[in-house]
């Protein structure tokens, strides 16, 4: 694969007061990669997630967007991005999936997926409006395109925030657990547009639970602990028997071992 | 009952209410934008901005309004630098006066209405609007202001009204709105109930046209919280 990786994330240190949660994660997402991250609650899943898109500002470390290293100053001691406007930009070209959807309550469905490309992106409305039904047929619910997000169920509500995330054309898209907050029957719907997303060759960033994503739809699965990464590499590895101890314990949990 | 008499009460009273009108259109407006300064203050974060837009929030909710007119009307002209200002022939119109003291007052109580809509934004719908590249301007124009306003309207609604009948108290530096005509009338008729009446009419009226008005704008402000089919029904009345 030829050009810079989509995304480079080298020796991420994140503390919260005197809590460090991130002691050092390097992570490399080439073209096309779907990463699962896994690991235990309170390993800084969610904090590493943040820190790439910069919800959370690292205390230490360096990231690249497609090449573009993201720049920072010290600030009282403190780490803090240079410029605002390039945090923008990065962080519309990274496409952001909550486990709670986060879809803004008063907008439509189709409001919230044509919101960032025509006022953060500056493009043509009629243009984005008409794209903007297409990943909606994609995602299932372009039938529900002007009722609100209150009147969705959850997993629809994910998928319509899967088709705002991608709306802007980004080029990797992060997911923090997109089923937790999903009663279990609906689950299966927002993993099918998520699979279909992987086979057409975005590049993703999963964190996640479902252990069959993970072996079947990621090519790597990295393992946090404790805030470093304690394993990673193929899933046929890591669900075979290059396991870490560590690994197999936590999968263990969820009777896959 | 002496309709003559009420009906000719009415006719002047009515030729009022272009001003209170005025008052209240004016100090509404002014009042709000100032408002809107005070909230950035307040949450800038800046702890010299947000001291100063605690202390103003203090000093004219914890004042009374009358009181404020009057130093403004009889208090101005005592500072120097006000008094020999290019200001001072805007500043000595009871008009100008009224509508400021109004409008600084109103920001007061604005200010804390706009803070508490802007609370209720929730954190997660401000995370996926900086997640998809908004920040500054844009994030407050998109994401804060519809919200919080909409958050805020019912307590601004009560406000508004609050003004309406605030502007009352402009008689009192001079001011020839419905209630100073009233007086006016009183002191040259001695019918004290006939031409209250008229006026508290009046007042009844003008708040009854603003309150259906707001009424209209929150129904069409909360689509989203109405059930689907209720969402693109008629009006329920
Ligand atoms: N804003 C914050 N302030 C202080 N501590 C925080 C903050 N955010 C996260 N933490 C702490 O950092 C640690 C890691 O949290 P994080 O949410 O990243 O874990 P996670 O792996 O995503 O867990 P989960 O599976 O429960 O989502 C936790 O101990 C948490 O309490
Ligand atoms: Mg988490």
């Amino acid at each position: 694969m030829s050009g810079p990786p989509r995304l480079s994330v080298r020796n991420i240190r994140k503390s919260f007061g005197t809590h460090e949660v991130l002691k050092g994660i390097s992570l490399e997402a080439r073209d096309g990669d779907v990463i699962s991250l896994l690991g235990a609650s309170g390993s800084g899943k969610s904090t590493f997630l943040r820190c790439i898109n910069l919800l959370e500002i690292a205390t230490e470390g360096e990231i690249f967007v497609d090449g573009e290293e993201i720049r920072m100053v010290k600030k009282g001691g403190h780490n803090q991005p240079a410029s605002q406007k390039q945090v923008d930009h990065i962080r519309s070209e990274l496409g952001m999936v909550f486990q709670s959807f986060n879809l803004w309550s008063h907008m439509t469905i189709l409001q919230n997926v044509i919101e960032g490309p025509v006022h953060v992106l500056k493009r043509p409305r009629a243009e984005c409006i008409a794209e903007a039904e297409a990943l909606l047929e994609k995602v299932g619910i372009v039938d529900k395109r002007h009722a609100y997000p209150a009147h969705l169920s959850g997993g629809q509500q994910q998928r319509a925030a899967i088709a705002r995330a991608l709306a802007m054309k980004p080029k990797a898209m992060l997911f923090d657990e997109p089923t937790s907050a999903l009663d279990p029957e609906l689950v299966g719907e927002v993993l099918r547009v998520m699979r279909a997303l992987a086979e057409e060759g975005m590049t993703m960033l999963v964190v996640t639970h479902e252990m069959s994503f993970a072996r079947n739809v990621s090519n790597r699965v990295v393992f946090m602990r404790e805030g470093v990464v304690d394993s990673a590499g193929a899933p046929q590895d890591m669900f075979g028997s290059g396991a870490s101890p560590a690994f197999r314990q936590f999968i263990g949990h969820f009777g896959q071992a | 009952m002496d309709i003559a008499f009420l009906s000719q009460t009415m006719a002047t009273l009515i030729k009022a209410v272009p001003t209170t009108l005025l008052l209240f259109s004016l100090s509404v407006f002014f009042g709000g934008l100032l408002a809107l300064l005070i909230v950035w203050m307040r949450v800038s974060g800046n702890p010299l901005l947000s001291g100063f837009a605690r202390g103003y929030i203090f000093v004219f909710r914890g004042s009374p309004l009358l009181i404020q007119m009057f130093l403004v009307f009889y208090g101005l002209g005592q500072f120097g630098v006000i008094r020999y200002s290019f200001l001072w022939p805007f500043l000595r119109e009871p008009m100008v006066c009224a509508v400021l003291s109004l409008a600084l007052c109103t920001a007061g109580y604005s200010a804390e209405i706009f803070r508490a809509g802007l609370r209720a934004v929730p954190t997660r719908e401000i995370e996926a609007a900086r997640a998809i590249g908004m920040s500054g301007f844009l994030l407050v124009r998109r994401i804060l202001a519809p919200v919080a306003f909409r958050h805020a309207l019912p307590a601004y609604s009560t406000e508004i009204v609050l003004m309406m009948k605030s502007t009352a108290l402009a008689s009192l530096v001079t001011v020839w709105e419905v209630t100073g005509v009233a007086q006016r009338l009183i002191s040259q008729t001695y019918r004290t109930m006939e031409v209250f009446l008229c006026a508290a009419l009046i007042y009844l009226v003008l708040n009854f046209l603003i309150l259906q008005a707001l009424a209209l704008l929150e129904y069409a402000l909360s689509k989203h919280r109405r059930a689907p089919s209720a969402a693109a029904g008629p009006l329920p009345r």
